[in-house]
């Protein structure tokens, strides 16, 4: 621990703003059917996420019956909700609290 | 019995499928084409009857069969206008790129050999697959063991139940068909992502 000394305040960093700026998230949700290797995939080949991050995402999804796999803007949100339809995966989207 | 998805060394995926097999996915796919063309879907009722005339638009609410609810679920659960206005700009894209994908998978099938009507045995038909090919047919499989799992009435871990069911019940039957295709999906994810 620092002891405090008179320091200048900067502008907030953009960092801060993200919670406000990613106010909705994309939620996968368990099913029965999807296999465990094809969600791992869509999470790699829609959102980009390397294969470890994906595995977690699933694994959190099977395990724990769903998983936040994406957060944005309302309108973000709902275009990944409509992929993940596409993909056959069952998604909801809700505003994060 | 197919040996499922390799991956090509060109690019792309590869299987070989007997006759039966093929006839098979055709008419699962087929099934899932007139699923998804047959149920009228209705926009909801308003007030004025010109303005129900105009809205060219699509469904507000669920659809009534359960394939095609699971298919297309609520985005939504807590906010039932959101889901219907999120759903009647979706829905009717969503119908018919899945309608779209399984009838290229029947278009594939015949481009690689198989006949109108399957009267021959010792038929064997390879098919190629390019990667967007590749992702059609994932995201096709998916929708058909989806119908499959929905009308059996699939549910986490019971496959101990399925499996004891007796030779002669027709769902079985059914049974073995939707884990014969999720093997071959299970194939397929493998050597796309070997292909990358």
């Amino acid at each position: 621990m620092s002891a405090p000394s008179p320091v200048e305040l900067d502008e907030p960093e953009v960092e801060d703003l993200t919670f406000v700026d990613r106010p909705w998230a994309t939620i996968v949700w368990n099913d029965p059917v999807n296999l465990m290797s094809y969600v791992t995939f869509v999470f790699q080949n829609y959102f980009g996420y390397a294969r470890r991050k994906a595995e977690k995402l699933m694994l959190e999804v099977h395990n724990d019956g769903k998983s936040v796999v994406a957060s944005g803007s309302r309108e973000e949100m709902e275009r990944d909700v409509q992929a993940m339809h596409e993909y056959g995966l069952w998604a909801t989207m809700e505003k994060q609290s | 019995m197919s040996d499922g998805f390799q991956r090509r060394r060109g690019g792309g995926v590869v299987a070989t499928f007997s006759g039966f097999e093929a006839d098979l996915l055709r008419s699962l796919a087929s099934q899932l084409v007139e699923l998804l063309r047959n149920e009228v879907a209705a926009p909801s009722k308003g007030d004025d009857p010109l303005e129900e005339l105009l809205d060219f638009s699509g469904p507000t609410t669920e659809p009534e069969d359960p394939v095609l609810a699971r298919l297309f679920p609520t985005a939504y659960p807590h906010d039932e206008e959101a889901a219907g206005e999120f759903r009647r700009f979706t829905e009717g894209t969503l119908r018919d790129s899945k309608a779209q994908g399984a009838v290229s998978i029947i278009e594939t099938l015949e481009e690689a050999g198989l006949p109108i009507e399957l009267d021959q045995d010792g038929l064997v038909i390879d098919v190629e697959l390019d990667r967007a090919g590749g992702m059609t047919w994932l995201k096709s499989f998916t929708d058909i063991r989806l119908a499959l799992a929905t009308r059996l009435g699939v549910e986490d871990g019971d496959e101990d139940y399925w499996l004891g069911l007796p030779d002669d019940d027709p769902r079985a039957h059914v049974y073995d068909i939707y884990q014969w295709v999720g093997y071959m999906q299970e194939t397929l994810v493998d050597a796309v992502s070997r292909s990358r």
